[in-house]
């Protein structure tokens, strides 16, 4: 049976965005600039939330009581990501993780970095669950995400 | 309690590269099988429900009006539901509510994606929040591995062990797939092959990840007195769960899966289910992942937490053993999102009518359905058995 002919035709679709933070967010990120990371405190599960939000999922309670965490914490866990997608943070490879910073009860996402990842099977074996890791802070935080390079071991 | 919904139709596309048809044509080549293993006619379905990604997926914002007439929903209420991974699992939810309400008596559940039109993963990053998770995005392969390094470091489970029962899992699906006409990957694989392909995210290697895929999915559902009329063995649906995690990754356990027990107990809650090893035939696991479907296993009390390598390494989940896991290859070697969940419901009242061809369960009467979508968000179970 002859194929029957299906044609491509190509597009893309490029929109830009204006993300209003909201007050608790802004304030997250406003404490970066002094390399403080804190988080708001549930008033019914005592949870510290980190990053900082306006509301306790879990006890849908207003969290306003603002508490300063530690920039160290530990490993919960960690990726090793070798492969290359669209929209990636940044080039392969590096290591994605979770990390329970000290004084908050919930992990954040972020980078671990300060390894040396020439040889992955190496490099795999140097990170582990509950490892001590610090904040990589920039020289001159502006009260960005990025304001955080990396955790790094210590 | 709600009304008994029944499952009169099954209907599905052959998934993988399907640029020899446009969007449309293949939600239509879904719907049309599903019509006809119904023996029911458009004018029977008095409701749709469709499942997709998000719209950058394809490109098309709100596929579902573009999709309509493909999906016999002119004239008749038509909904879209998107949760994901899950949503295909949502919207045979949505269907059975539909029904089981009393308001409808044949509702129709349509799953649909096309992934080679664009760039899946490119999509998925933008399921992330802009602020504090999609700057650090690790694709889904990234996740669902910091998912596997937690569950083995857990039980304290040599990286090895856990490994080969991943791998072991793979060669059974794609084992299954060969017997699968629908599945996309369909090609022999053996453990040493899955062990030796390349690393994508450690410890998850090629072997271990779905594909992407182009594909549909129908799923008819009916009231009992509808059923009756319809000459076709009906499937019938006897619980059914839901449930959903925080939407940030680190808020919640991954191991321990809070939505995934939830999910899976609210189910066997309704449908009488006290001993799931014992009682089920057969189950569709949602598996994108190998070592995710370990936890599954775990999550709904196929096993003790922990023992889910024992599992693979019995035999227990594989073809031929006590409770077979996802005969017809699943996520693993056929994972067009937006149908895949509903393909688990599909195949699951397949094989509960005996009707699933060579990938068939010999005398499989009670089937465990499941879907999981989102960044490790969302779970959700349909159970399906051969008696009202």
């Amino acid at each position: 049976m002859a194929k029957a002919e299906s044609r491509i035709i190509e597009g893309k679709i490029a929109l830009p965005y204006r993300w209003a933070m909201g007050p608790v967010i802004t304030r997250f990120f406003e404490e970066f600039k002094n390399k403080r990371i804190m988080g708001t405190k549930c008033p019914k599960c005592k949870r510290v939330l980190v990053p900082a939000r306006k509301f306790c999922p879990r006890c849908f309670e207003d969290a306003t009581e603002w508490v300063q965490v530690s920039d160290k914490g530990k490993v919960k866990t960690w990726s090793l990501i070798t492969f290359e997608f669209s929209g990636q943070p940044m080039e392969p490879p590096y290591i994605a993780g979770l990390i329970d910073l000290d004084g908050a009860d919930t992990a954040i996402s972020h980078f671990i970095g300060g390894v040396d990842l020439s040889n992955i099977e190496k490099a795999k074996d140097k990170i582990k669950i509950g490892m001590t890791v610090r904040a990589k802070w920039r020289d001159k935080p502006e009260g960005d995400i990025r304001d955080i390079e990396y955790f790094e071991p210590i | 309690m709600a009304r008994a919904v029944a499952i009169i139709g099954v209907g599905q596309t052959k998934h993988g590269r399907r640029e020899d048809v446009n969007y449309v044509e293949l939600a239509y080549e879904a719907v049309k099988a599903a019509l006809e293993d119904a023996s029911i006619s458009p004018e029977d379905i008095e409701a749709v429900t469709h499942s997709s990604m998000p719209s950058a997926m394809e490109g098309i914002n709100a596929a579902h009006l573009y999709l309509s007439g493909a999906m016999a929903a002119l004239d008749r209420p038509l909904m879209h539901i998107a949760t994901c991974g899950s949503t295909g699992m949502s919207v045979a939810h949505s269907a059975f509510y539909h029904v089981a309400s009393g308001l409808f008596d044949v509702v129709m559940a349509v799953g649909t994606e096309k992934m080679f039109e664009s760039d899946p993963q490119g999509t998925m990053n933008t399921v992330a929040e802009p602020f504090f998770q999609r700057p650090f995005i690790p694709g889904a392969p990234g996740i669902f591995s910091m998912q596997a390094i937690q569950y083995a470091h857990r039980y304290n489970l040599p990286d090895e062990r856990v490994r080969e029962a991943a791998a072991r899992i793979s060669v059974n699906h794609h084992d299954n797939a060969l017997d699968n006409p629908y599945a996309h990957i369909r090609m022999k694989i053996t453990v040493e092959d899955v062990l030796k392909s390349r690393i994508i995210a450690y410890p998850t290697r090629l072997m271990d990840v779905c594909p992407s895929s182009d594909g549909a999915c129908a799923v008819i559902f009916a009231s009992e007195e509808k059923a009756k009329r319809f000459p076709k063995k009906a499937a019938w649906v006897k619980g059914l769960g839901y449930a959903g995690d925080e939407a940030f990754f680190g808020d919640s356990d991954k191991v321990v899966w809070e939505s995934a027990i939830i999910a899976a107990k609210e189910a066997y809650k309704m449908a009488g289910i006290t001993n799931p090893r014992k009682e089920f035939d057969v189950a569709e696991v949602y598996n994108p992942f190998t070592y995710q479907e370990l936890i599954f296993y775990e999550c709904f009390g196929f096993c003790d937490f922990g023992e889910g390598c024992k599992l693979v390494e019995d035999g227990v989940v594989l073809r031929g053993g006590e409770l077979p896991c996802t005969p017809s290859g699943g996520v693993l070697c056929t994972n067009p999102i937006g149908a895949t969940g509903l393909i688990r419901v599909g195949e699951a009242a397949l094989q509960v009518t005996g009707r699933a061809g060579e990938r068939q369960i010999p005398g499989a009467r009670t089937a465990l359905a499941h879907a999981m979508g989102g960044m490790d968000q969302l779970n959700g179970i349909m159970i399906i058995g051969s008696q009202l």
